[in-house]
């Protein structure tokens, strides 16, 4: 019997030559990963097995981008923690205020995640990397400690479930509408415990920076990983800033599927969730009159150039409602230089738009832009449940770049065309 | 291990944010954590939980953030086990990996009701409502889980192996 691609990643970092699902296996590491809030907790997990190395420095990434630029003391006291730590185990991938980025976007950019890889982090949407066929998956601090320490996690084999997306895209539709669409129709654990793989003609035409979004919430219908078998668009990708040798995989042909869904993406509309579920999904002509307060344009689901790029067309020339707040995040600080060469950032900043440094702040509550109680935002991040983005009386409703530069300037949830 | 307790019951993709909200995530300290736990979901429920109480819910516990404050929030409150229809993955293996008793046990969650007492054995798998007498069995864990459960978490595994 074949198998899917991410039985193969497993099976290879296994030592085996096939791994069935179900089956409990040991894998070797290729990035262990890990940020201001879950670190420190490894950190303190690591010190008791009183080693004086970790397994690899040059296979360990720390970004400190949860609370940072720290929000308060106790912040920053975490953020020493990890920056302490660094040092003292010089660790190769330390990424400090100034040229860090949102995590799920930087490690891309920077090389550090790659075709093939077996990736762990301590983060829930470390799954953004399957966008590049790596298998990706988040683990909380204590399997990060342990993965610094031995280079090793166990799994168990992921069953798949293959999404096939096909037709033509109909105008406004991303990557952002594709996902959000599937977790309506699987639920927020349709896929849970399981791979997600992402297939079809739609998808091999997709853009990295969609792909990387779909990836990223494949957590947020519970799943394992999410991937996508790598292609000549990965390649383009991949081949200017891979710094040691990487392995591509595809699934085979007789590879087993606990179920197989397909998509025709032609008839779709852009796509909100709304609270406090991702699952809770409308197409948004069906949205009703959502007055909002704040929109949220960036994040490590929608923060990549491209997310910025139509975000900034469909701003151009036009202001943000008087009573909306605007607030745009680049990923990274590569994605912010890009953007404001492009003239992104003027256009945003002309808008009435603030625009901020790469921090994951706004979209899990953390700090630069909280909500009071009874304030509603629309944002591109990831999750909307009760008190993700401040008070628990607060609404988070989700969609794509698209649909927030729209509704930050009409000041209600409104479609791209209706600009 | 044996133990009983009384039950709070909560509803169904009990998300790590509400569990423990992420502006108090500036701390990993137990005790802080504990004094927010679940607040969003049931803001009394700091001030009424006791130690050796039980959370049992319905599917999906623990979606969303890998935060691993969600599980030492809970054990820090004194939580003896949470039990649920299902766990979210990254849940599941932070208790685990903590030391946090939990158990998947479908049946249970609709016969147990909020206060009731129930006596969980986690080496046999039982759960038992004191007020019904009922006893309804738990998914059993695979061989290697119990190891890590039996030394009191990952790290402690790993250190008794080396």
């Amino acid at each position: 019997m074949g198998m899917t691609v991410s039985q193969k990643i497993i099976a290879s970092h296994a030592g085996k030559d096939f791994v069935a699902p179900g089956e409990l296996v040991n894998c070797k590491l290729d990035i262990v990963l890990g940020n201001d809030v879950t670190a420190p907790v490894a950190i303190a997990e690591f010190a008791k097995l009183e080693m004086d190395r970790v397994f690899d420095e040059e296979k360990i990434v720390l970004v400190p981008d949860h609370f940072t630029p720290n929000k308060d003391i106790k912040s920053a006291e975490q953020s020493k923690i990890v920056r302490d730590f660094a040092r003292k185990f010089g660790i190769k991938n330390y990424f400090e205020i100034g040229c860090m980025g949102i995590e799920h976007c930087l490690l891309p950019e920077q090389g550090l995640a790659l075709p093939g890889d077996m990736i762990i982090g301590a983060d829930s949407h470390t799954c953004t990397y399957g966008a590049l066929g790596a298998f990706a998956t988040g683990v909380g601090s204590t399997d990060m400690a342990a993965g610094m320490a031995t280079g090793e996690v166990w799994f168990k084999v992921p069953e798949s479930i293959k999404f096939i997306y096909y037709g033509k895209m109909p105008e406004w539709i991303s990557g952002k509408d594709l996902i959000l669409h599937t977790i309506g129709d699987i639920g927020v654990d349709g896929a849970r415990y399981m791979s997600m793989e992402f297939t079809g003609e739609v998808i091999s035409r997709l853009s990295m920076d969609n792909r990387f979004t779909m990836a990223n919430m494949a957590i947020e219908a519970g799943g394992k990983n999410g991937i996508f078998a790598a292609d000549d668009i990965t390649r383009e990708y991949v081949e200017k800033r891979a710094r040691r040798p990487y392995q591509v995989y595809q699934s085979d042909a007789d590879a087993s599927y606990f179920e197989i869904r397909e998509y025709d993406v032609s008839k779709m509309e852009p796509v909100v969730a709304f609270p406090h579920l991702p699952e809770n999904t409308r197409p948004v002509s069906a949205a009703g009159d959502v007055i909002l307060d704040q929109v949220v344009i960036g994040s490590c689901t929608n923060g990549r150039l491209e997310d910025l790029e139509i975000a900034a067309s469909l701003l151009q020339g036009r202001k943000v409602h008087p009573e909306i707040r605007l607030i745009v995040f680049p990923g990274t600080q590569q994605i912010y230089l890009e953007a404001l060469r492009r003239g992104y950032i003027e256009t945003f900043i002309e808008a009435g738009a603030a625009v901020s440094t790469p921090t994951c702040g706004p979209c899990l509550g953390g700090h630069m832009g909280i909500l009071a109680k009874g304030e509603k935002a629309l944002a591109t991040t990831n999750r909307n449940f009760v008190g993700r983005m401040g008070h628990p009386e607060s609404e988070v409703y989700l969609s794509s770049p698209a649909v927030a530069a729209a509704s930050a300037i009409k000041g209600r949830i409104t479609p791209p065309w209706e600009v | 291990m044996k133990f009983s307790g009384r039950v709070h019951k909560f509803g169904a993709d009990i998300d790590t944010d509400v569990i423990i909200p992420a502006r108090y995530l500036n701390t990993f300290d137990p005790g802080e954590l504990a004094c927010h736990c679940m607040e969003d979901a049931d803001a009394e429920f700091p001030a009424k939980v006791k130690p050796g109480d039980i959370i049992v819910a319905d599917k999906n516990f623990g979606c969303g953030s890998s935060r691993e404050h969600a599980p030492i929030a809970i054990k820090g409150a004194g939580v003896a086990c949470v039990i649920a229809r299902s766990f979210a993955r990254i849940f599941y293996r932070n208790a685990i990996n903590i030391g946090l008793p939990i158990l998947e046990c479908d049946e249970a969650i609709d016969a147990i009701n909020e206060g009731d007492e129930v006596e969980v054995d986690l080496s046999r798998g039982q759960v038992r409502n004191l007020r019904t007498d009922e006893v309804f069995a738990a998914t059993p864990f695979p061989g290697f889980m119990q190891e890590i459960m039996a030394e009191g978490g990952l790290i402690n595994y790993i250190k008794a192996k080396k």
